[in-house]
């Protein structure tokens, strides 16, 4: 058995992937499921039910997606240049507490609050992803190592800042920061629930991400980075200018879910804000193939097996690590599914 | 032939993707016989010797040697049964010396003693016998292009092996020392050794071999003897037509656009460029003539703004160019032919238009306020495969699914559409076929004519030849003094190029 590079990728295959491997992926989670010891049919209704069966269970299922879409525009936008920004968990925090600290000094009216914290969320967020692609562009240190460890040094950092100056007094001793004002809580979108703003401004950020890589000279130097950079510079595009506006971009987003989370759920910063948005942002851009687009359907996938699977242990005693096991099915059969779209097989 | 056959391959087929690269391939060899595999490429040479030494599997077909089977899709099996091959890229070691080059692979992993010194005798024997001279204890890094192939044969001969290929052997000699191998590659067919060389070129095919096999398109499409046929026939065959290539008119030079005074590169420790001086007029050719990897590389990389020179200046159009990047040099109106098309000259996943306009994507032309212009860069990109007779795509099509000549002659496209002052032309013909040659000279000589000053790095001699008016060659880094081409034959080039270029400099 050998496989060879197809002419041209099949365009059902590349756009059927997604589909094959959410429902592969749904499929070795049954086996998983019987193993455990509960009836696989009920348990995926009782994901199915607890991730759209109400009006709470669909806005919960949205809320959840908001984050891993900003979180999967950031890998997706870093790995289509080849920067490979593994950290973006460490730019969601650092972007989070920059809005608590922020918020600490802003006395304005919402429709000024909101705006300047969410920028300096992403400004956060971006000065942690420009050290990392700085040092790979001057002494060659690999970006992967650099954006994973920075992940703990941040959460670290915050643990400290939420035991220390930013310290809620009125929280029984719990670590958390002093709340963002009034001001800086961003609109629910439907009442009695906790769907916010932040899922317009989600998607929003992802057709302009969508419109930037289509349209834009950006987009295309940036494209041609990533495919080959050795022929990008040749034709005069600078590869250090190009890589440290991506990782403005890339960072920029992560550090937006970091304030997006904090302004529309939490209200405050501890060191549970993210069960892992930030890792689960690059099964999300794989997920969706680095497509901006694609990223909110795979953002939405990702958020109702977790929030899905929440619901089902509570009703079937299956555990809830099922979600993640199931999303990291995905990822791979995701990956296998690509390779069979770009290549055949042949006897 | 009256000599026992010492190898069949019987009906050789192999497919890639929809390319069939060997096409019911049927060859046979004698013992004590040189043939010689002729063809341009991609007729499937390489492919041929890559099933006959296991690299690749065939789709059909079958191979013997000595009258017995072998076992396809195994190198092991291969030099078991006494096939040596030594490749276009040299597969050594450079941080072990050359007797430990050789013996790599012929002693068991798990053993405990290395017999150093029976390997030792044993190599100084075959050295001596095919006069094959190099320093056993020399590191293979240090060694020259030359030598490594040396060992390379040694290393296929210290695994007794009785069937020797050798892929493109003489594309990294000079002239003099391809002389030198095929006089060893007769010592060892004398002895009974049987060989195959690829090549593309006729005189090395008429002076080495006893018999040619021409392949074209994946199929052979004849056989001779040298002795029974001549260089215009093989060449009708190879190319299936007659190409003419371009001649040179002669025209008057302009003004020096490019001067460089001292250029030296240093990189990794090793000098690549060493005070190198060159200057370039309007309306001609500059000639750089070297053996591969004697710093052609660097100097087009400098040129092209890809690497920064360690010292020395270069002046473009009479002032001090300062530091040259890709793009500076594409606003100065300097066009920039790469090296290698497939890496450094596009970009395979993207289309042709993008491909056509990403130099001067910034150009007012082509995007306005950061959005690109698609319609106008799609109407450019159809204008080059117009005038360039770019086959096989539409400005929509992936750069990787065009030929290498029909990839090559976008480049070209790109380049020459805006008139250019400079043409700066790293290999511009290197892994063409005939016709697309022919075509790439053309362009480059009506460049000339409309008053292009062309600056022409090259490995060929023909083309340097043909196309160049003054020539210089390039030895380990230095660059000769240059010397018009009028009435320069091929020998004395040659020479050049092996760095005795001493009584040349009066002929100036």
């Amino acid at each position: 058995m050998r496989f060879e590079r197809r002419e041209h990728p099949v365009a059902a295959i590349t756009l059927g992937a997604p589909l094959v491997a959410v429902a592969l992926s749904l499929a070795i989670a049954g086996i998983l499921i019987a193993l455990a010891g509960a009836p696989v049919f009920a348990s995926y209704a009782a994901i199915a039910k607890s991730a759209f069966g109400s009006r709470l269970a669909i806005t919960e299922t949205l809320t959840r997606a908001i984050p891993l879409m900003l979180t999967g525009l950031a890998a997706a936008v870093a790995f289509r240049a080849k920067v490979w920004n593994i950290g973006a968990e460490g730019q969601l925090y650092a972007g989070a507490l920059a809005v608590a600290a922020a918020g600490l000094a802003l006395n304005a009216p919402p429709g000024i609050t909101i705006p300047i914290l969410i920028a300096v969320g992403a400004v956060a967020g971006m000065v942690l992803l420009l050290i990392p692609v700085a040092l790979r562009l001057r002494f060659g240190v690999d970006e992967v190592v650099t954006t994973l460890l920075l992940n703990f040094i941040v959460l670290l950092f915050v643990s400290m800042m939420v035991e220390g100056v930013l310290k809620d007094p009125m929280a029984f001793g719990w670590p958390q920061s002093v709340p963002v004002p009034g001001e800086a809580r961003l609109p629910r979108l439907v009442s009695r629930s906790k769907l916010h703003l932040g899922l317009i401004i989600a998607v929003a950020v992802a057709i302009g991400v969508w419109a930037l890589n289509r349209f834009t000279v950006f987009g295309l130097r940036s494209r041609a980075a990533g495919e080959n950079a050795e022929g990008a510079q040749f034709a005069g595009v600078s590869l250090p200018r190009t890589l440290l506006i991506v990782a403005c971009l890339s960072g920029g987003l992560a550090g937006m879910a970091g304030a997006v989370e904090v302004m529309g759920v939490k209200g405050f910063v501890s060191t549970a804000l993210s069960p892992g948005f930030g890792y689960s942002g690059i099964v999300v851009a794989m997920l969706a193939n680095l497509h901006p687009i694609g990223v909110i359907f795979a953002a939405l996938f990702v958020a109702a097996i977790f929030v899905g699977a929440d619901g089902m242990s509570r009703t079937m005693g299956v555990p809830t690590f099922i979600a993640d096991v199931t999303v990291s099915l995905a990822l791979l059969t995701m990956l296998i599914a690509l390779f069979f779209a770009a290549y055949r097989v042949t006897k | 032939m009256t000599a026992p056959l010492a190898l069949e391959l019987t009906g050789i087929t192999r497919r890639f993707g929809p390319v069939l690269a060997n096409d019911d391939i049927s060859i046979s060899l004698a013992v004590g016989e040189v043939l010689a595999l002729l063809g341009e490429n991609g007729a499937g040479k390489t492919t041929l010797m890559n099933i006959l030494f296991g690299h690749y599997m065939p789709d059909r077909g079958s191979v013997r040697i000595h009258g017995q089977d072998m076992v396809l899709g195994r190198p092991r099996h291969a030099i078991a049964m006494g096939v040596g091959m030594v490749h276009q890229h040299f597969s050594l070691a450079p941080n072990l010396t050359v007797l430990e080059n050789v013996m790599t692979g012929t002693e068991g992993l798990w053993s405990l003693i290395s017999r150093t010194a029976k390997a030792r005798a044993k190599l100084a024997d075959l050295a001596e016998r095919f006069s094959l001279k190099v320093d056993p204890d020399a590191f293979v890094g240090d060694l020259s292009v030359g030598e490594q192939q040396r060992v390379e044969i040694l290393k296929a001969l210290y695994n007794d092996c009785r069937i020797l290929i050798l892929d493109e052997p003489t594309a990294v000699l000079t002239p003099q020392e391809a002389q030198h191998l095929f006089r060893v590659l007769r010592t060892m067919a004398a002895e009974g050794l049987s060989i195959i060389f690829i090549s593309h070129k006729l005189h090395e095919v008429m002076a080495g071999a006893d018999r040619v096999v021409v392949l074209k398109s994946g199929r052979v499409v004849a056989e001779r003897s040298t002795a029974a046929t001549t260089k215009a026939e093989l060449a009708e065959l190879m190319v299936g037509r007659q190409v003419q290539r371009p001649a040179r008119v002669a025209a008057t030079p302009g003004a020096v656009v490019l001067k460089t005074h001292g250029l030296s590169l240093t990189r990794g420790g090793h000098t690549r460029l060493k005070e190198v001086d060159l200057f370039l007029r309007e309306a001609e050719v500059l000639g750089i003539i070297g053996v591969s990897g004697n710093g052609q590389r660097e100097l087009a990389q400098v040129l092209s703004g890809l690497a920064v020179p360690t010292s020395g200046a270069i002046d473009l159009f009479d002032a001090p160019a300062g530091t040259l990047t890709p793009a500076r040099l594409h606003s100065l109106g300097v066009a920039r032919i790469p090296e290698d098309r497939n890496s450094e000259g596009a970009i395979g996943s993207m289309t042709l238009w993008q491909n056509a306009v990403l130099e001067r994507i910034g150009d007012d032309r082509f995007s306005t306020g950061g959005v690109v212009r698609a319609g106008a860069a799609k109407r450019y990109c159809q204008q080059i495969i117009d005038d360039f007779d770019v086959r096989g795509g539409t400005p929509a099509t992936e750069a990787r699914l065009l030929s290498g000549g029909n990839l090559q002659k976008l480049i070209l496209g790109r380049n020459l559409a805006e008139n250019p002052r400079i043409l700066i032309a790293a290999q511009p013909t290197r892994g063409l076929d005939e016709g697309a040659i022919a075509e790439v000279h053309r362009r480059i000589l009506e460049a000339r004519a409309a008053g292009t000053a062309v600056l022409l790095i090259s490995e060929e001699l023909e083309e340097t030849m043909a196309l160049a008016d003054r020539v210089q060659a390039i030895v380990g880094g230095r660059l000769s003094r240059p010397v018009s081409t009028e009435g320069l034959d091929a020998q004395a080039l040659g020479l050049m190029m092996a760095g005795e270029w001493k009584g040349l400099e009066d002929a100036l």
